[in-house]
């Protein structure tokens, strides 16, 4: 679809959305509209405080890491040892997974292979370490641990199948 | 960069509203609070359509359990709430281009259906 018209699109359900919201809280004070309008405030919030911190950190890894070191650490040449890489970088940072979408196109037009790409993703969302310590404390340490030790089989594997199918994932 | 993604966030923004205000967690509970292929059903579905945040997802999870609902339900839909993102498609697809964000939220509700299985059989 052409930018211009998606923009629009865009546009028009958000307005639509809004109104809804407008005329579901305040005239006639409906249970649904406001539970919808209280979440819509929450993660404007939530996105408009990770989002530009998430560009900050892409626009600094843009201009101070030398695209030969990403290469060979986690290129299409780099070992299996890049994954170890991959999920030592996803486990300390935290947010929501649509946050590290920017990132992941940022690595890979850094040289990243795109199977270390979909690592990454996979990692960030199951693996940050602020999120484990939630886990940990509502559902148990075996329980998190267990699940833990599956996912990460897992994730290696969609990432390895996903880099079968792209090479170059960011345009 | 940023002003790039602005179209596709604020569709998301509207998606995932409107998903939060259907699961809320009292509604959570009553769908999945009991043990039949049809709520692990649900609980895969729902898991991978919204986006719940982690401080409300959890402590869910943690009452559903004790409510008496089987590990693999509350696996599967922890596993599937953080790995597949229905809602926050447009966003992926802005990136990775439509193909490669499907492809990767269909392995990963696969993969958690397999782990969901394994963590039953485990716990």
């Amino acid at each position: 679809m052409k930018t211009g018209s998606k923009n629009l699109i865009s546009l028009g359900v958000t307005i639509f959305f809004l109104l809804f919201c407008v005329y579901g809280v305040w005239s006639v004070h409906n249970d649904f509209a406001k539970r919808v309008a209280v979440s819509y405030l929450g993660f404007l919030k939530e996105m408009l405080s990770v989002l530009p911190m998430m560009f900050l950190l892409i626009g600094i890894f843009d201009v101070w890491v030398p695209r030969d070191i990403v290469e060979r650490h986690v290129g299409k040449d780099a070992g299996p040892i890049a994954v170890l890489w991959m999920i030592l970088l996803s486990m300390l940072q935290a947010g929501p997974l649509y946050g590290a979408f920017p990132v992941a196109a940022a690595l890979s037009k850094k040289g990243c292979a795109a199977r270390y790409v979909f690592v990454y993703l996979g990692a960030f969302s199951v693996m940050k370490l602020p999120m484990l310590g939630f886990e940990i404390t509502f559902l148990g340490l075996r329980f998190s641990m267990v699940r833990l030790l599956l996912t990460l089989p897992v994730f290696i594997v969609i990432g390895y199948v996903m880099g079968r199918s792209y090479t170059c994932i960011a345009e | 960069m940023f002003w790039n993604i602005v179209p596709e966030m604020s569709v998301v923004l509207v998606l995932i509203s409107i998903s939060l205000a259907i699961f809320t967690p009292e509604q959570l509970k009553q769908w999945l609070s009991a043990d039949t292929y049809l709520h692990f059903a649900v609980a895969l579905v729902v898991g991978s359509i919204a986006l719940i945040p982690g401080f409300i997802a959890f402590p869910l999870a943690g009452v559903l359990l004790k409510n008496g609902a089987s590990v693999s339900l509350v696996s599967g839909f922890i596993t599937t709430l953080l790995m597949v993102g229905i809602v926050t498609l447009p966003m992926e697809a802005r990136y990775f281009g439509w193909r490669a964000a499907v492809m990767r939220n269909a392995l990963s509700f696969l993969g958690a259906v397999i782990i969901a299985l394994a963590m039953g059989r485990l716990l």
